[in-house]
């Protein structure tokens, strides 16, 4: 069985008075898509947020490759989220002032990559994922499945360990949405980058490797975790 | 296979006459499509052929019959595991499903976990599928799709039934 890259143990996390997560536990292993599904307001975005180190949990522990990521600073987070981490969300966020291949390119460059370099790596991102050509559009120039596939690059380019996607094809139609799905497999089983992949549509998780459901905070494994 | 399984459900909840068992099947599973009275007795005798019930007595009740049955160990023992065995996914089994979900709850048998079962195995059913969309052709593709969007109503409602369990258990244990 493969390394656990990243886990959760008895994570709580209330909003006010409102508990999101109530124990939470979660294993995700190096290299899988895993999807974590549940209905609206069971908790499974604040998870995604907890094991990406944007949240901090109020008790319990993330551990991401032997480190405890609920033990680190603001900066030890964010160094963290920048360098090792990628995101899609499901508006794809593009910044509306950059091209789409600069908008590709941002993480590299926020890494200290020449910009020359940057950008001929964004290309090629945006040659694999089928939008050869529209590199120089603005995000109001593309469809909604384009700029999603832009986001999509954004998110892998850096070459991430981990890849968090919160409901990235919620804003998408089914076929769009599933091209953006088929991608996102592809090329991160490619990379070997392992997948957090937040959804409520069971359509979505089937491109999973294996599936947890939130409910009431805390987290449900019901396929066994991958052999090998 | 559903309606011997059914009745022998009913029968674990409490030893019927086979006249009150037609009416007990009805209210709940037979309401488009009420059993007859020839396809009750032929199927408890089945079951009391195989020893899945006995006859405990000739006490007449509501009815005009008198063989009161009761479930036998091995009926209960087939119950339990027809419960725990998730169905094949595939389209219109909602009424298996729902017989299920209904018996569970009035045997006081944990239906969450039956749907939670039920919902692993669409889902690996989907995920199969899904493969066979990524790797077939656009003909294999669009097969696939005709089962994922039906397994998908399916999930749909196990959702649903699973967000509502606890006033369907009050609803049904209630008549």
């Amino acid at each position: 069985m493969k390394n656990a890259l990243l886990q959760a143990r008895e994570v709580h996390l209330s909003f006010g008075t409102t508990p999101a997560l109530r124990g939470a536990e979660i294993t995700v292993r190096e290299g899988e898509i895993l999807a974590v599904m549940g209905p609206s307001g069971s908790g499974k975005s604040t998870l995604l947020h907890c094991l990406a180190g944007i949240l901090v949990p109020e008790q319990g522990e993330i551990h991401f490759d032997g480190r405890r990521i609920d033990r680190m600073n603001e900066a030890e987070r964010s160094s963290l989220r920048r360098d090792t981490f990628g995101f899609v969300f499901q508006f794809g966020q593009l910044v509306p002032e950059l091209s789409a291949e600069e908008n590709v390119a941002l993480p590299l460059l926020l890494a200290g990559v020449r910009r020359g370099k940057a950008l001929t790596e964004a290309r090629s991102w945006l040659d694999r994922l089928g939008l050869d050509g529209l590199g120089h559009r603005t995000s109001g120039e593309l469809s909604g499945g384009q700029a999603q596939r832009v986001a999509l690059a954004r998110g892998l380019v850096a070459r991430p360990r981990v890849l968090f996607a919160d409901e990235p094809t919620g804003a998408l139609d089914s076929l769009t949405g599933e091209q953006v799905m088929d991608l996102m497999v592809s090329a991160a089983h490619d990379e070997g980058t392992t997948v957090v992949l937040v959804t409520h549509e069971p359509r979505v998780a089937a491109y999973a490797d294996r599936e947890v459901i939130v409910r009431d905070g805390k987290v449900l494994a019901l396929t066994a975790e991958p052999v090998g | 296979m559903t309606v011997p399984l059914t009745l022998l459900g009913l029968l674990e909840r409490e030893p019927r006459h086979g006249y009150d068992l037609k009416r007990d099947y009805d209210a709940f599973f037979g309401r488009d499509k009420p059993l007859s009275f020839g396809q009750v007795y032929s199927t408890l005798s089945r079951l009391a052929r195989d020893g899945k019930v006995v006859i405990s007595d000739l006490e007449a009740g509501a009815g005009p019959d008198r063989k009161r049955y009761v479930i036998t160990d091995r009926g209960a023992t087939e119950v339990s595991a027809w419960l725990t065995e998730p169905v094949a996914p595939e389209p219109h089994l909602q009424t298996v499903l729902f017989a299920k979900v209904t018996l569970a709850l009035l045997l006081d048998r944990p239906a969450e976990q039956y749907l939670d079962t039920q919902r692993a195995a669409h889902m690996q059913r989907m995920r199969e599928l899904t493969q066979v969309k990524r790797t077939g052709s656009l003909v294999d593709s669009l097969l696939a799709d005709h089962a994922l969007f039906h397994i998908e109503a399916d999930l749909r409602w196990i959702e649903l039934t699973a967000a509502r369990l606890d006033a369907l258990a009050q609803e049904v244990r209630a008549r």
